[in-house]
């Protein structure tokens, strides 16, 4: 983990509300489901802002962000050569090590990106890995999964794209070793229900309000059966029947 | 050593080697910003307010930004005064720096427990954290009125060996009559202050933010009250005073050290900014040099 200042190589707008900011990516390792803390402003906002790692390249890190609040919306204003603050990488990431077996990736919204660098990581492996992608009403990202996954299964809420209506209603657990899901905490509940109905493995990866980042202010703790947990450094994956909710 | 600048001060006898503090609550017990930068530069570390058992702390969203600042309401999560004599005093021995264990309580039995299990651990000063609810007087907490902290600051001095600050709340009736009360009670030094009590409200979901209704204020948006209130107890008092309270510059530590504070610490800066004590420290160097300050308590309490 390092505090550090990187460039910005590019600031892709995707959607109305979805940008994807690519920044030099500094050295240090970096692990599917990791995030940084990043902040492109002094001290006007109080906080850095955690957002995943959408794609670990050699030379460069993808975050893909949803401008949802002032924060975001700096970040959408970078261009290219512009400045930023990095804090990272943070968090315990997706066991990858010991997932074996056929994976599916089950994702909502912004849960969605960080799937990404997940799926490749597993494939890498030689895991075969299903996505699950559900999305408000336009999609994004999909075709980032494309050369990860064997099969994408995409739904809308109205029905704009894909399968109308939840994408956990298109999920069968029992077709999987291991589950890994990431999204609303309604979305990841199902998932990890439907995973303790058929016994398979459930990782979550949680979101939660963040001050420090690092472990250090407790402002992001939870109660998990294994005690007090802070989502920022010893999650923000947890095992899904190690949570309480 | 430090190129000609002395920031070297001396705090109820103890000595630090540069008068910036790290908050408590805001570091942990110092191991996670070491592994960004050697925390041992700083002149101390104040500990996670421990109490005397464990405690799991607040329900709900703990923390929130605000315009210039944030509120919290962690609730004082920590492992307890015995787990951090067995495992956390050890840990922050390593930094090589002063060592401040802070500590809240509910009731003067776990007051006094607490600081006595605290004075005969290693520890280099007692930072006594006055602002919890006492839930005996009905949740009204000890550092509101200053007759009910003399009592508990008077008791815990009678079993404390080690050099005792006393933290004082903003939210009291009167800052500088609870200072008074407090240095009359056998308090060493005073640090102030504490969080600000406030309310942020979620319009969509029509409701407070908090489980717990009020959290506490810090940042930049305090920084001007909490000077003004260090330089109204400095004026009044003998012991020497911490200022904490939005400090996030070079600049801000000068305006505390003029309005007399003895040393400062900071607490959410580092959030912004995780390696501000580093920087702040590197700044100061040089603003005193810039400044024509060759010694750091030159300018102390001037203004
Ligand atoms: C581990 C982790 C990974 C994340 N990864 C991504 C990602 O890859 N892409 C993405 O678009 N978003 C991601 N998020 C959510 C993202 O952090 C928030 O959307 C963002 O912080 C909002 O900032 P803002 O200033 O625009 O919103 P504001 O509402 O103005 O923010 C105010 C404060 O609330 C916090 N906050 C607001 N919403 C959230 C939220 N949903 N989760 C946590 N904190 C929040 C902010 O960090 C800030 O401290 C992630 C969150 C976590 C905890
Ligand atoms: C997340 C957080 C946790 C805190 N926890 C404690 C605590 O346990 N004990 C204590 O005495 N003060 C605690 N404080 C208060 C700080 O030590 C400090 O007095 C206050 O934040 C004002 O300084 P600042 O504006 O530099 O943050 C906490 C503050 C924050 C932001
Ligand atoms: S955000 Fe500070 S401990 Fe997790």
């Amino acid at each position: 983990m390092r505090y550090f200042e990187s460039e910005v190589i590019a600031n892709r707008q995707i959607t109305e509300d979805i940008f994807v900011l690519q920044v030099e990516r500094c050295g240090a390792e970096a692990a599917a489901g990791q995030y940084y803390m990043l902040k492109s402003w002094d001290t006007e906002l109080t906080l850095m802002r955690p957002i995943s790692i959408f794609k670990a390249e050699p030379d460069a890190l993808h975050f893909m962000y949803r401008t949802v609040g002032k924060g975001t919306a700096k970040m959408a204003e970078l261009k290219p050569g512009d400045k930023l603050k990095l804090l990272g990488p943070a968090g315990n990431g997706y066991p990858c090590d010991q997932i074996s077996g056929k994976v599916a990736v089950v994702g909502g919204g912004v849960g969605i990106p960080p799937l990404c660098e997940t799926s490749k990581t597993l494939q890498a492996k030689g895991l075969s890995v299903d996505a699950y992608l559900g999305f408000r009403d336009v999609l994004f990202a999909v075709e980032d999964f494309e050369p990860w996954c064997s099969d994408i299964f995409v739904s809308t809420e109205k029905g704009e794209e894909g399968y109308r209506g939840f994408v956990t209603d298109l999920l069968k657990p029992e077709n999987y070793d291991v589950v890994i899901t990431c999204g609303p905490e309604v979305m990841m509940r199902k998932v990890a229900a439907m995973c303790a109905e058929t016994g398979t493995t459930c990782y979550c990866s949680l979101e939660h309000r963040m001050a420090c980042g690092i472990g250090a202010c407790l402002g992001c703790s939870i109660r998990t059966k294994n005690g007090m947990k802070r989502v920022c450094k010893d999650g923000p994956v947890f095992l899904s029947t190690d949570l309480l909710w | 050593m430090n190129h000609n600048v002395n920031l070297a001060v001396k705090v109820a006898g103890v000595d630090f080697k540069n008068p910036l503090i790290a908050a408590s609550g805001t570091f942990g017990f110092g191991e996670e910003y070491n592994e960004l930068y050697d925390v041992g530069l700083l002149g101390g570390i104040s500990s996670k307010g421990l109490t005397l058992h464990p405690k799991d702390g607040n329900e709900g969203i703990r923390v929130w930004e605000t315009a210039s600042g944030m509120m919290n309401s962690v609730g004082l999560q920590n492992p307890g005064v015995e787990a951090f004599i067995d495992h956390g005093i050890a840990q922050m021995r390593h930094f090589g720096n002063v060592l401040i264990a802070n500590m809240g309580g509910h009731s003067m039995e776990d007051y006094i427990t607490g600081a006595t299990m605290l004075s005969n651990a290693d520890i280099d000063m007692l930072e006594l954290n006055i602002s919890c609810p006492n839930v005996k007087s009905g949740g009204m907490a000890f550092g509101i009125k200053a007759d009910v902290a003399k009592e508990v600051v008077g008791e815990v001095r009678k079993v404390c060996a080690k050099p005792l600050i006393v933290k004082l709340s903003p939210n009291a009736e009167n800052i500088v009559d609870m200072a008074l009360a407090c240095e009359e009670a056998g308090a060493d030094a005073l640090s102030l202050v504490n969080t600000f009590q406030a309310m942020a409200i979620d319009i969509h979901k029509r409701k407070p933010v908090f489980n717990n209704v009020y959290a506490g204020l810090s940042g930049a948006a305090i920084k001007p009250i909490a000077l003004r209130m260090v330089h109204s107890v400095c004026k009044k008092v003998q012991v020497p005073v911490i200022g904490i309270g939005g400090i996030y510059t070079a600049e801000d530590v000068l305006e505390f050290v003029m309005a007399g504070a003895a040393a400062v610490q900071i607490g959410t800066v580092n959030f912004n900014n995780p390696l501000a004590g580093a920087d702040i420290l590197d700044d100061l160097v040089h603003l005193c040099q810039k400044e024509g300050i060759s010694d750091i308590n030159e300018i102390r309490g001037i203004c």
